[in-house]
C-alpha cells in the first residue's frame, strides 16, 4: 500500500492550530505517511509541531461555513484543534489522518520506516540480553538454570526463548508445568532476592478445572524454590470470588491439599475494559473546565484510578514484605500472568531492588518483567483515554504500573536515579513511537517481525548522555534499602504530569524543577573546586617539603 | 525537677493509630503548661510533647482490655491515643487536662508565663518589629488621597479598629462618624492596601445597616471618597463575601448590603463564602476522614467531597483572585465586606495582597500582612481558636483556611515564596499556643488592656531566629515574580496531609526534597568559606580545574541528616494478621526497629565527621581504590 493513496491533501496553508495556554498560531499543515507537520513558517518565531499519526486516538471534525475545524485527541492526553479553510480539504485532511492513525499492519508502522539522525553507540536491542542477567544470578546462586526449552516458542508462545527454572527441574517436567498452565506459561523466576535468598516467580493460573486437577510436576517445580522447611506465598492478584469463577472456564487456583506448603492471599486487582474505563472517565473528569470542586472530586473518585493505584501498590507491598520481612518465597499470577501480575513483579522489584531504582535497572526491568515476560503492549496500547472502539484488549496497564512508580518515586525522590520525565517518555513511547522496542504482543512476535533488523530500539536512543541528562533526577543519593511506600489514600496522588499535562501552564513548576538542579548543580561544582584547590595545595606542600629535604 | 510535675502517671500506653506496631509504654507527665509522654518502651529516650493550650478535645472511651484509653484531639490536628492503666489515674488526667486545657482567665494563658530569658530592650524591640505605619508608607501613604489619621485613638469610632486607620483625605471626620453609624460594628471602610502601580485600593468594612431601604449620606460620601480616590477608574467594586442568601437574610435584622442606587457608580457582587459555622462543620468532617482507620481510596475521596473544605478553600481563593484581577487587570479600586468584615474580609484582603505584592511574599512581609490585615484589624483570635473557656460556636478555622490557600499558592509557585511550608505550620501552631502574645484577645483594644507588649512577648523575633530551617531554598527573590495568577481550577488544590495528617509521619514522603535543598544551602556556605579561605592560602592558580574532581563531590550529608522512617505498613488491609506463619506481628516491628537503628547509626557514623573530614575520606578512598573503614 502506498501512504500516497491515503493523502488526498497533502497540505493546506492558512490553517491555525489551537493549544491550550498557547496564543493560536497561523500556519502551514502537511501530511506524510507517518506525520501531521504543522509550521508557522514565520520568521521571527517559527515553531514546527511533529505529531506522529500513530498517536492520534481520535478526531472530530466541525463546520462553520466552509471553515473546517478538527479536534485531534492524542494517545499522550494532549488535545490540538487545527482550523482549516476549505470544506474538501478539510474533509480530505480528515479522513487522511483517520487512515493514518488507524493502520492495521504493525509493519507499516513509522518504527520501519524511521532513520536515525543520531550516532548509534550502543545497540538497545543487545542492551539486556537474558544471559547476561543470568550471568549476575549465577555469582550468587547456583540453584537456577537457563533453559531454553522454549527455543522456537514452541512450548509458551508468550514466553521468550530462554528462561530462568529452578536447576532441579528438567525440560521434560517443564513440558508438563506448561500444559497445566494457562497459556502455557508455566512459573519461571522473576525476582532473586540476594539480601536473603529468597525469590518471586510468576506464572499463569493452574489449570485445575472444577475437578481440582492437579500437576505434581507443577508442585514440584514451585517446591523446589522453598528453603526445607519454610513456607511460601502464592499472591492471586484476583479475588477469591473471581479466581472460584475461573474454575468453571477450566482455570483456577493452587489448592492448600496439593500445595500445603504455600499459603495464598488474594489480591483483587482490576484487568482489561475496567482499567480502560477508568482511564477514560479520569481523563474527562481532568479536562472538565467547570469550576466545581465537587463535581471534580466526584468524577475523580468515580473514575477509580487511584483506588487501582492503590490496590496495584499494595499488592506489590504485600510480595516484596513477604520476601523482605517474611523471609518467604513467593509465586505471583493472576489469570494471563501478563497483566497485574507484571505489575505486582516489577513494582515489588522497585521496592525491593535498588538496582531497579537506577537507569539502566529500570530499563532492564522493563525489558525484563514486560517485553519479554509478554506484556502485549500491541494490544493493551492500541488505544488511549479518547478511544471510542472500546475492544476488550486494551487496557492501561503499563501507564498504572508508571503511574505507581511515580508515587512511589514522590514518597523516596532521593532513591531514584531517574524522573518523572523519564516515565512520562516511557508512557508516550509505549503508545506511539519512532521505535520498536514496544511493537508486538510478544518476544515471538517481535523476532518474526525482525524488529531488531529492522527497526530502531528506545534504548539505542535513550542512552546516550544527551537523551540521558534531561532523565537524571539531581536528588538522587544511591539507597541500598529497601523502600516501602504508604499506600494511604492521603499518601497517593494524581500523577499531575500525565493527567493534568495539557490542562495547566507548567512554566512555574519547570523553574521550580531548574531552580533545585541549579542548587546541586552548583554545591557539586562548588565541592569540586574545594577538592581541587586542597590537592593544589597539598601538592605545594609536598614540593616543598621535598625541596627542604634536598 | 519533679516538683514541676502536677501529676505522673505510669504504665501509659500510646497507640500509633496509622501502623499497626505496637504501643507505646512509657510515663505521662502534666506540667503547668504540658502534657509530657516519656516512652519507656524505646531504646532511644522519645518524648511527646503537647501543649495544654493545644489540647481541642479529651475524651474518655469505654474500657478495654488493655486499659483506660483517654483520646485527645489537639488544635494542631495531632490526635494522641492514650492507655491509661488505672481508672483512678484516667479520670485524673481527664479532669486535670479539661481545666489546664481551658483556661478561664485571660492571664492564665501561657504567654503571660513565658519567660525566655531576654532582656527587656529586646522584648521591646521585638514588638517594635512590625511596623504598620512603615508598610503604609511602602504603599506610598500619606499620599493626596489618603491619610493616615488617628480619629480612632480612643476607639470612639470603633472599638474593634486600631487606634490609627486608613483612609480617604477627602473623608471628614463627619463622614468617618457618619459612615460609623451606618456600618456594623462601627467597622468603616478603611484602606487595606493600595496597588501603586495604578493608585487602586482593597479598602475593607463591615455590613450596611441597610436594612430593607435604609441609607446614609456620609457612608454614600465615604464611598465616592473611595472611588475618587482613584481616578483612574470610573467605578468602584463592592464585594460582599457572603452567599446573597446569607445577606439578604440579614436585611431583616437591619442590615444587610449596599444598594446600587444609592451609590454612585458602585459594582455590586456577591461571592458566596460560607459562614464560620459551616466552616467549623466542614472541618470536623475533614478531620473525620483524616482520622478514618485504613480507609478505601473511595471513602476517603467521598468523604473528602462531603465535607466540603476543598469547596471553601477554592471560593476564599476565587475571591482573592477576583479582588487581585479587579485592582491589576480593570484598575478599580475594591471595598470588600462580610457581615462584621473580621472573618471572609480578613481572608479574602490579605490574599489579595499576597497575589499582588511579592513584599508580603517574604518573612518580613508576611508578618506585616498577618499582624495588619488580621491582628490590627481585629479578627477575633481569641474566640476563633477558643483560646479561652467560651461559646463554642465562635471557634472557626478561618485562619487555618488562609494559610491554607497560602499553601496552595506555595504549590502553584513553589519559587515565590522566601519561606517554606514549616514556617506556615508555625504560624498556625503559635495561633493557637498562646506563647505569644500577638495573637491573644479580640481586637487591638483588648491587647492594650491586657498590656500584651509589657507582659508577653512577640512571636516574630523567635521565627525569625529559625529563619534558616524555614526559608525556601527555592526562592528566587523579590524581583522575580510580581503578581501572582493562580489556577482556581478544581484540580489545583491538593488535599494538604502535612497539615491535617500532619503527625501521621507515616504517611508522608519518606525522604524529604526541602531538608535535601536546605542541607544543601547551608552546605553551601561552608564550601564557599572553605573556597575562599584555599583561595587565599594559593598564591597563584591556574589551568582548569580538575574534572575528575566531581565525581567526588557527592558527600551524602543531605541524607544523613534526614532518617528515612521506612518501615512496611498493613498492606493487607484486613484486621486478622494474614502473615502469622510463626512470626508474630511485633517480630515485624523488631526487624523494622534494626533497620532503623542501622540507619541511624549510619547517620551518627557520619555524623562525627566534619564536612571536610568527608570529603578527606573520600579523596582517600578515591586514591586507595577501596573503601577505608573508619
Amino acid at each position: 500500500m502506498e501512504f500516497a493513496e491515503l493523502i488526498k491533501t497533502p497540505r493546506a496553508d492558512n490553517v491555525v492550530l489551537h493549544r491550550p495556554f498557547y496564543l493560536a498560531v497561523e500556519g502551514t499543515l502537511c501530511l506524510t505517511g507517518h506525520h501531521l507537520i504543522f509550521s508557522s513558517r514565520r520568521q521571527d518565531n517559527a515553531e514546527e509541531l511533529w505529531l506522529l499519526h500513530s498517536n492520534i486516538d481520535s478526531i472530530e471534525k466541525r463546520f462553520v461555513g466552509s471553515l473546517g475545524t478538527i479536534i485531534i485527541k492524542c494517545k499522550d492526553l494532549r488535545i490540538i484543534q487545527l482550523d482549516i479553510p476549505g470544506m474538501e480539504e478539510c474533509l480530505n485532511i480528515a479522513s487522511s489522518i483517520e487512515a493514518l492513525s488507524t493502520l492495521d499492519s504493525v509493519t507499516l508502522m513509522y518504527p520501519f520506516f524511521y532513520r536515525p539522525m543520531f550516532e548509534i553507540v550502543e545497540d538497545g536491542w543487545r542492551s539486556f540480553l537474558p544471559d547476561q542477567e543470568f550471568e549476575l544470578l549465577s555469582s550468587v546462586t547456583d540453584e537456577w538454570r537457563l533453559s531454553c526449552i522454549n527455543k522456537e516458542f514452541s512450548v509458551c508462545p508468550s514466553y521468550p526463548p530462554v528462561v530462568v527454572v529452578p536447576k532441579s527441574i528438567d525440560d521434560e517436567a517443564l513440558r508438563k508445568v506448561a500444559m497445566f498452565r494457562h497459556g502455557s506459561r508455566f512459573p519461571v523466576l522473576s525476582y532473586y532476592h540476594k539480601k536473603n535468598g529468597m525469590v518471586m516467580m510468576r506464572s499463569s493460573q493452574p489449570l485445575t478445572g472444577t475437578n481440582g486437577r492437579r500437576c505434581k510436576e507443577d508442585e514440584k517445580l514451585i517446591n523446589a524454590t522453598l528453603r526445607p522447611g519454610k513456607r511460601g506465598y502464592i499472591i492471586d492478584t484476583r479475588s477469591l470470588n473471581v479466581a472460584q469463577q475461573a474454575r468453571a472456564k477450566g482455570g483456577g487456583f493452587e489448592q492448600e491439599a496439593h500445595y500445603p506448603q504455600w499459603r495464598r492471599i488474594h489480591k483483587c486487582i482490576e484487568r482489561f475494559n475496567i482499567l480502560q474505563e477508568s482511564l477514560i472517565k479520569l481523563v474527562e473528569a481532568c479536562n472538565d473546565q467547570s469550576h466545581n470542586m465537587d463535581r471534580w472530586l466526584s468524577k475523580l473518585e468515580a473514575s477509580n484510578w487511584l483506588t487501582h493505584i492503590k490496590e496495584i501498590l499494595t499488592a506489590a507491598c504485600l510480595a516484596a514484605q513477604c520476601i523482605d520481612r517474611e523471609g518467604a518465597s513467593v509465586l505471583v499470577h493472576g489469570t494471563e500472568g501478563t497483566d497485574s501480575t507484571l505489575q505486582v513483579t516489577s513494582l515489588a522489584q522497585i521496592i525491593l531492588d535498588p538496582r531497579c531504582r537506577t537507569i539502566r535497572g529500570f530499563e532492564s526491568l522493563v525489558v525484563r518483567e514486560w517485553l519479554q515476560a509478554g506484556h502485549p503492549f500491541q494490544q493493551r496500547c492500541a488505544q488511549s483515554a479518547y478511544s471510542n472502539s472500546k475492544q476488550k484488549w486494551e487496557a492501561p496497564v503499563f501507564l498504572l504500573f508508571l503511574d505507581c512508580v511515580w508515587q512511589i518515586l514522590r514518597q523516596f525522590p532521593c532513591s531514584f536515579e531517574f524522573n518523572e520525565q523519564f516515565l512520562i517518555m516511557l508512557f508516550e513511547h509505549a503508545y506511539a513511537s519512532q521505535f520498536g522496542t514496544f511493537l508486538g504482543n510478544n518476544e515471538n512476535e517481535r523476532s518474526k517481525l525482525k524488529l531488531p533488523q529492522k527497526t530502531m530500539s528506545l534504548w539505542s536512543w535513550v542512552n546516550r548522555s544527551e537523551e540521558l541528562s534531561k532523565f537524571q533526577n539531581p536528588l538522587f543519593e544511591a539507597n541500598s534499602l529497601v523502600i516501602w511506600p504508604s499506600v494511604a489514600p492521603q499518601s497517593l496522588q494524581l500523577w499531575e504530569g500525565v493527567f493534568l499535562r495539557w490542562n495547566r501552564p507548567s512554566k512555574f513548576l519547570d523553574e521550580a524543577h531548574e531552580e533545585m538542579i541549579n542548587i546541586i548543580k552548583y554545591n557539586k561544582e562548588l565541592q569540586a573546586k574545594v577538592n581541587a584547590l586542597r590537592r593544589q595545595l597539598a601538592e605545594m606542600e609536598t614540593d616543598d617539603r621535598m625541596q627542604e629535604n634536598l | 525537677f519533679h516538683t514541676f510535675f502536677m501529676l505522673q502517671v505510669e504504665n501509659v500506653k500510646l497507640l500509633d493509630r496509622y501502623t499497626n506496631r505496637k504501643a507505646a509504654n512509657g510515663t505521662l507527665y502534666l506540667t503547668a503548661t504540658h502534657l509530657i509522654y516519656v516512652d519507656a518502651s524505646a531504646e532511644v529516650r522519645k518524648e511527646t510533647w503537647i501543649l495544654h493550650h493545644h489540647i481541642a478535645t479529651v475524651e474518655k472511651l469505654p474500657l478495654t482490655t488493655a486499659g483506660y484509653p483517654l483520646l485527645i484531639h489537639c488544635k494542631n490536628f495531632h490526635v494522641a491515643h492514650f492507655v491509661i492503666g488505672q481508672e483512678r489515674d484516667c479520670h485524673e488526667v481527664y479532669t486535670s487536662l479539661l481545666k489546664l486545657s481551658q483556661p478561664v482567665k485571660p492571664e492564665e494563658l501561657y504567654a503571660f508565663s513565658y519567660n525566655p530569658k531576654t532582656s527587656k530592650e529586646n522584648r521591646e524591640i521585638g514588638w517594635k518589629l512590625i511596623d504598620l505605619k512603615v508598610d503604609y508608607q511602602r504603599m506610598g501613604i500619606p499620599n493626596n488621597y489618603w491619610e493616615i489619621t488617628d480619629v480612632n485613638k480612643d476607639y470612639e469610632v470603633c472599638n474593634t479598629y486600631p487606634p490609627e486607620i486608613v483612609v480617604p483625605r477627602a473623608a471628614n471626620k463627619a463622614v468617618v462618624v457618619g459612615s460609623s453609624r451606618f456600618r456594623s460594628r462601627g467597622r468603616i471602610p478603611v484602606l487595606s492596601y493600595l496597588y501603586k502601580g495604578n493608585n487602586a485600593a482593597i479598602c475593607r468594612c463591615s455590613q450596611p445597616l441597610s436594612g430593607f431601604s435604609a441609607r446614609c449620606l456620609e457612608d454614600e460620601q465615604m464611598l465616592q471618597a473611595i472611588r475618587e480616590a482613584n481616578p483612574g477608574s470610573p467605578f468602584m467594586y463592592v464585594v460582599d463575601t457572603r452567599p446573597k442568601l446569607n445577606a439578604m437574610a440579614n436585611r431583616a435584622a437591619g442590615k444587610g448590603y449596599e444598594n446600587e442606587d444609592n451609590y454612585d457608580n458602585i459594582r455590586f457582587k456577591f461571592i458566596g463564602i460560607e459562614n464560620i459555622h459551616v466552616m467549623r462543620n466542614s472541618l470536623q468532617k475533614l478531620l473525620e476522614v483524616c482520622e478514618m482507620k485504613s480507609p478505601s481510596m473511595s471513602d476517603f475521596l467521598t468523604g473528602l467531597e462531603n465535607s466540603g473544605w476543598l469547596r471553601h478553600i477554592k471560593a476564599v481563593m476565587d475571591a482573592g483572585v477576583f479582588l487581585a484581577k479587579a485592582v491589576k487587570d480593570e484598575k478599580a479600586s475594591v471595598l470588600v465586606h462580610c457581615s462584621d468584615g473580621w472573618d471572609r474580609t480578613a481572608q479574602v484582603c490579605s490574599l489579595a495582597s499576597l497575589l499582588l505584592d511579592p513584599f508580603y511574599r517574604t518573612f518580613k512581609g508576611f508578618m506585616v500582612l498577618i499582624e495588619k490585615e488580621w491582628i490590627a484589624m481585629g479578627h477575633k483570635f481569641s474566640h476563633r481558636c477558643g483560646h479561652l473557656d467560651g461559646d463554642p460556636k465562635e471557634v472557626s478555622p478561618v485562619f487555618t483556611q488562609f494559610v491554607e490557600c497560602v499553601w496552595q499558592l506555595m504549590q502553584q509557585f513553589p519559587c515565590t515564596f522566601e519561606f517554606n511550608e514549616r514556617f506556615l505550620l508555625e504560624i498556625h501552631d503559635h495561633v493557637y499556643s498562646c506563647q505569644f502574645g500577638n495573637f491573644l484577645g479580640t481586637c487591638h483594644k483588648e491587647r492594650e488592656d491586657l498590656k500584651i507588649c509589657e507582659k508577653t512577648h512577640s512571636l516574630w523575633p523567635f521565627l525569625l531566629q529559625k529563619k534558616q530551617e524555614l526559608r525556601n531554598p527555592l526562592y528566587r527573590g523579590f524581583t522575580a515574580y510580581k503578581e501572582l495568577q493562580p489556577n482556581t481550577l478544581p484540580f489545583s488544590f491538593q488535599f494538604w496531609c502535612g497539615m491535617y495528617n500532619r503527625f501521621d509521619k507515616g504517611m508522608h514522603p519518606k525522604q524529604c526534597v526541602l531538608d535535601h535543598l536546605l542541607s544543601c544551602m547551608s552546605q553551601k556556605m561552608k564550601l564557599e568559606d572553605n573556597a575562599s579561605e584555599l583561595e587565599n592560602k594559593l598564591p597563584f592558580l591556574d589551568g582548569p580545574l580538575p574534572s575528575e574532581a566531581c565525581s567526588l563531590s557527592k558527600v551524602g550529608r543531605a541524607a544523613s541528616k534526614t532518617p528515612m522512617l521506612n518501615t512496611p505498613q498493613d498492606y493487607e488491609g484486613e484486621p486478622t494478621p494474614v502473615l502469622s506463619n510463626g512470626t508474630s506481628a511485633g517480630d515485624i516491628d523488631v526487624t523494622s526497629d534494626v533497620d532503623q537503628k542501622y540507619k541511624e547509626n549510619l547517620s551518627h557514623h557520619r555524623d562525627l565527621h566534619d564536612l571536610n573530614d568527608a570529603i578527606d575520606v573520600l579523596d582517600s578512598e578515591a586514591k586507595d581504590g577501596k573503601p577505608q573503614h573508619h
